[in-house]
């Protein structure tokens, strides 16, 4: 039974050198269970910050976000956070760094090694790197780590924070259908943030666009490309030209708007 | 070498396994080879020093001065003979392994509090920085007022030194724990404790290990200048009272086990590295 997600009238202000600074505009946007929505716009724009306030890290200056009926007040534990850099916890082996949710959530012990087993098979992750540590991975092992980190715990959430954009090209799109493959047995909720459109494109249900600062929402476009999607080849066809061409359009106008320029 | 190379290019045609096997052995080889000149150089410069000192000394300076290393070796005998040479190298020991320890763990306890608090870390900060850059030593004196010539002043100055190196260490490493590994703990329903015990404390343990291996010499510094400035037992005792007694070869024979015990120290120090952070050096 997985659950939607709604921010109603959402600000976020930030104090910057004692000036007020206004990141999130007022911002509506309903998600339905099982969704996978993808998050668009120039730096700065409030992406993260949505994010962030949808993970109870971040308090809204005003309004509200709900999971499923319940306001979000404290951390959102029943979502898993996936970040650009994997996360990943140095120290520790490969398995024991997917093990972490399963220890902070108690679950008996007897039963940790076959679900961490379970997950890194899912994300196709050779059991021989099992014990090996993060520095001996490439980028792509270590973000099937960080994927099965994200998987273990069964959350209703996958809040994904440009989770693919230090990865090489070749290597995003394997990630990629690996991703949508592991979405479509888990049933869960997606948001993910990014700057590449042509990957929210690919991936998502729905490509909200956001605006330069303060972050409203310009469009929503509903993505009707059919699923199965072959990610390898998906970017050449018609109608995704055509998608991408009026989300294009409407991003162009704020692009030279954004904090990083 | 020529020859080596010869054979494994024919070898490349016919067998490539077995050249691949001839380049890792001739890799080895070459690699043995400069680690045994970096030993033979290490001797050589020992020798010469050892040899110019010898020479220099009862020649152009006088042995009251310099002494000689025949002398220096032959005292160091006599003393490894002697029961209460043994005593002196317990004592140091124990000041520096009883300064090493208290100050370690004030510096680590004091150093993660302040390291997870920013505002004990604001509130802390100018006594720290005022309090560190007074030079320690200066404290010897004042320390024996307060807790006499024993065993206790030198464990206490040590400590001290001790504390303020592991302390910036474990302050250092706690504080500067990525932000982000911290939010997806939390995120997974981690509290508090979770982060302190999983995250915080495993990250700031590499900053922690650098803090502990640059204060042990600096434990045996505390102990021995305790020694020298008021003592009646230990190494630094024995350089003190071989000077007063102008006894050159005393000094330099005790400054020598100084030496040794600085080596040993390291030594099992960076084996104890070695092991618990196998998965730094990968």
């Amino acid at each position: 039974m997985s659950i939607g997600l709604h921010f109603q009238d959402v600000t976020r202000v930030f104090t910057k050198r004692g000036r007020a600074v206004e990141a999130v505009g007022p911002v509506n946007l309903e998600i339905r269970p099982s969704e996978f929505v993808a998050i668009v716009g120039p730096s700065g724009c409030g992406k993260s910050t949505l994010l962030n306030m949808a993970a109870g890290l971040l308090k809204p200056t005003s309004g509200t976000v709900q999971a499923g009926d319940k306001q979000i007040t404290g951390v959102n534990v029943r979502a898993a956070y996936m970040t650009q850099h994997d996360s990943l916890l140095p120290w520790r082996t490969v398995e024991k760094n997917v093990m972490l949710p399963l220890e902070i959530r108690n679950t008996e012990k007897s039963s940790r090694q076959k679900i961490v087993d379970d997950a890194l098979k899912m994300v196709n992750l050779d059991s021989a790197f099992a014990r090996s540590y993060p520095s001996e991975l490439s980028g792509g092992m270590r973000k099937r780590v960080a994927m099965a980190r994200l998987l273990i715990a069964q959350p209703d959430f996958f809040f994904m924070d440009e989770p693919f954009s230090a990865l090489d090209p070749q290597i995003r799109l394997i990630m990629h259908k690996e991703f949508l493959d592991l979405w479509a047995t888990t049933n869960t909720t997606v948001i993910l943030v990014t700057h590449d459109l042509q990957e929210a494109i690919s991936l998502a249900d729905r490509v909200v666009v956001m605006s330069g600062r303060p972050g409203r929402i310009l469009d929503i476009a509903e993505i009707d490309l059919p699923r199965p999607r072959d990610m390898m080849n998906i970017q050449f066809t018609e109608r995704f030209r055509e998608i991408y061409t009026n989300l294009w359009d409407l991003m162009r106008i704020d692009l030279y708007r954004g904090e990083n320029l | 070498m020529n020859e080596n190379f010869t054979s494994s290019s024919e070898s490349t045609n016919s067998n490539p396994q077995k050249a691949q096997d001839e380049a890792l052995h001739l890799a080895a080889t070459q690699e043995k080879r400069s680690h045994r000149r970096v030993i033979f150089g290490r001797l050589l410069v020992l020798v010469v020093f050892l040899g110019l000192w010898q020479g220099v000394s009862g020649r152009f300076i006088r042995v009251f001065w310099l002494s000689q290393p025949t002398l220096v070796v032959e005292r160091l005998i006599k003393w490894f003979g002697s029961a209460n040479f043994w005593i002196d190298v317990r004592t140091t020991l124990l000041e520096t392994l009883l300064g090493f320890i208290f100050g370690a763990s004030a510096g680590f306890a004091v150093g993660l509090s302040l390291g997870r608090s920013k505002l004990l870390a604001d509130i802390f900060r100018p006594f720290i920085v005022a309090f560190n850059a007074l030079p320690k030593i200066a404290l010897a004196p004042l320390f024996i007022l307060w807790f006499g010539i024993g065993l206790q002043m030198k464990v206490i100055l040590a400590s001290v030194i001790v504390f303020f190196l592991v302390f910036y260490n474990t302050y250092t490493g706690a504080s500067n724990v990525e932000k982000e590994i911290i939010e997806i703990v939390r995120t997974m329903g981690g509290t508090r404790r979770h982060i302190l015990l999983k995250v915080v404390i495993p990250s700031a343990l590499l900053w922690v290990f650098t803090g502990l291996r640059i204060s042990v010499p600096y434990a045996l510094i505390g102990a021995v200048i305790g020694e020298i400035f008021a003592s009646n037992a230990g190494i630094g005792y024995l350089v003190q009272a071989s000077a007063s007694q102008f006894d050159t070869t005393g000094v330099f024979a005790g400054l020598a086990v100084l030496a040794i015990l600085a080596s040993l120290f390291n030594i099992v120090l960076e084996r104890a590295e070695r092991i618990s952070s196998r998965w730094r050096s990968l």
